[in-house]
């Protein structure tokens, strides 16, 4: 194994589009990250890392105008994101752990449904969804009902939808489970041609993807510092022992 | 516009392929009417006088038993984070997703109810009525059941939940459809009727989608 290189952080090339400052989320009782700080410019990339339950998805989802942030502000260009959802829901693009493919309609016809309310502008819906197939080398599937697929296939539909339906910002949470080595390489020139198009990505990942420029987030740098707290909570329970 | 025509579609593909919810629906409406006449014993006159009310007390239960799957579905298979995030008002997606639920289930209602009235010896004159009071009596029900649909989502055994949530609100509608279909068959004035449920259509629709559009917000998040 080799030490990991340290991660390059070039300037900006443009001003910062969509921005965060001092986000908290907060979910059920447990404070998952706090005084979170980020920014993204076009053609910048975000790569979140971090140990199961560290709050990449919460962060994700946090961006993507799921989740309210509990404390901090959330701004695309200057605009607070919460004031115009539906504006932020055409700029962006998420992936879940879920792939939203429906058993029974096929291939084509799935991927179609999203193009159609994602971006009801296309002229040509069966071009774009053309488009997207192609490029995760899912068109001789087309026309296979979505029960007949395997997992990594089903991502492949859901990642189609990026290419189907275009936007500035796309939110991918581990986009790499349960897709092959030649897969990971076409969402790999995906990500790199979006971001040169002036694109914005953040991803998350446990895999290696290449994402060369990006920068990385740890998401434990943003826990809450409950040891203390937990320190205390031990003294406590020692003294009621003793 | 076009998205809304696009929830629908879908909505209506998915439905027409699975099939079965539907004609569950229908199953269970003429199944449960057929009971009545078992149950209240063949004397016409009871039937005459009670069919208004079984009519309309089956077609709310049977209109239930297929809300619990409106948005569950969506919620299992990660459909509901992205429809969430449409860039359009979630109202508008709700809205879709109603008018498909009750295409599949109101309306096939509506087809059945006029023949299972012949079977409970309905005076003629109340064919019409039933008619009319149904066309504006099921979509309301399926407004105000999408709010209940919508609440209950993530929750275990959702579905009595929502018939404790959604029964009570029903009421008013029962009510109605059925004075409306009395006075009808008594040869009375049942335009009053036909024009308060016209106008709890009206209500619902503008508020129903709006508080679904919240609950699923909540769930998601």
């Amino acid at each position: 194994m080799t030490a990991p290189e340290p991660s390059v952080r070039p300037e900006p090339a443009a001003s910062p589009l969509f921005e965060g400052r001092g986000l908290t989320c907060i979910r059920g009782e447990r404070v998952v990250f706090t005084g979170l700080d980020f920014t993204l410019a076009p053609g910048e990339a975000l790569l979140l890392l971090g140990p199961n339950g560290s709050g990449k998805s919460s962060f994700l989802r946090l961006l993507a105008g799921l989740i309210r942030p509990a404390a901090g502000a959330l701004t695309w260009d200057g605009a607070p994101v919460r004031d115009e959802r539906e504006d932020h829901g055409a700029r962006s693009r998420y992936i879940g752990h879920l792939d939203a493919v429906k058993p029974v309609l096929s291939v084509a016809e799935n991927i179609s449904f999203w193009v159609r309310t994602w971006a009801p502008d296309t002229r040509d819906v069966a071009a774009a969804v053309q488009r997207g197939l192609e490029c995760f080398a899912m068109d001789r599937l087309a026309d296979v009902p979505g029960k007949m697929l395997s997992a990594g296939q089903k991502r492949r539909v859901n990642l189609a939808r990026l290419v189907a339906a275009p936007a500035p910002l796309w939110l991918l949470d581990e986009p790499t489970t349960a897709l092959d080595k030649a897969s990971i390489k076409v969402l790999e020139a995906c990500v790199a041609e979006h971001r040169a198009a002036g694109g914005m990505v953040a991803l998350s990942t446990h895999s290696d993807i290449d994402l060369p420029g990006a920068r990385t987030f740890h998401m434990d740098d943003f826990a809450a510092d409950t040891s203390g707290a937990w320190d205390a909570l031990d003294a406590e329970w020692e003294a009621a022992q003793a | 516009m076009n998205a809304l025509l696009a929830v629908i579609r879908r909505d209506l593909r998915l439905a027409l392929r699975q099939g079965s919810d539907s004609m569950m629906v229908v199953a269970f409406f003429v199944l449960t009417v057929v009971l009545f006449p078992f149950g209240v014993g063949p004397e016409s006159g009871i039937l005459e006088r009670v069919a208004a009310g079984v009519l309309w007390v089956t077609a709310l239960l049977a209109s239930m038993l297929s809300l619990d799957r409106l948005f569950q579905t969506d919620y299992e298979d990660g459909s509901l984070d992205l429809l969430t995030m449409a860039p359009m008002p979630l109202s508008v997606v709700v809205l879709g997703k109603v008018a498909a639920h009750w295409l599949t289930t109101g309306l096939p209602l509506i087809l059945a109810a006029p023949v299972l009235a012949v079977l409970l010896n309905m005076n003629n004159e109340g064919f019409g009525v039933l008619i009319a009071a149904m066309l504006v009596g099921t979509p309301t029900l399926s407004l105000i059941g999408a709010v209940g649909a919508a609440l209950v989502l993530g929750a275990r055994r959702g579905g009595v939940l929502l018939s404790l949530l959604v029964l009570p609100l029903y009421v008013p509608v029962l009510i109605f459809g059925v004075s409306a279909i009395d006075a009808a068959v008594m040869g009375m004035e049942y335009r009053a009727q036909l024009l308060i449920m016209g106008a709890m259509l009206l209500v619902s629709l503008a508020l129903c989608p709006w508080a679904t559009g919240a609950a699923l917000r909540q769930a998601v998040e």
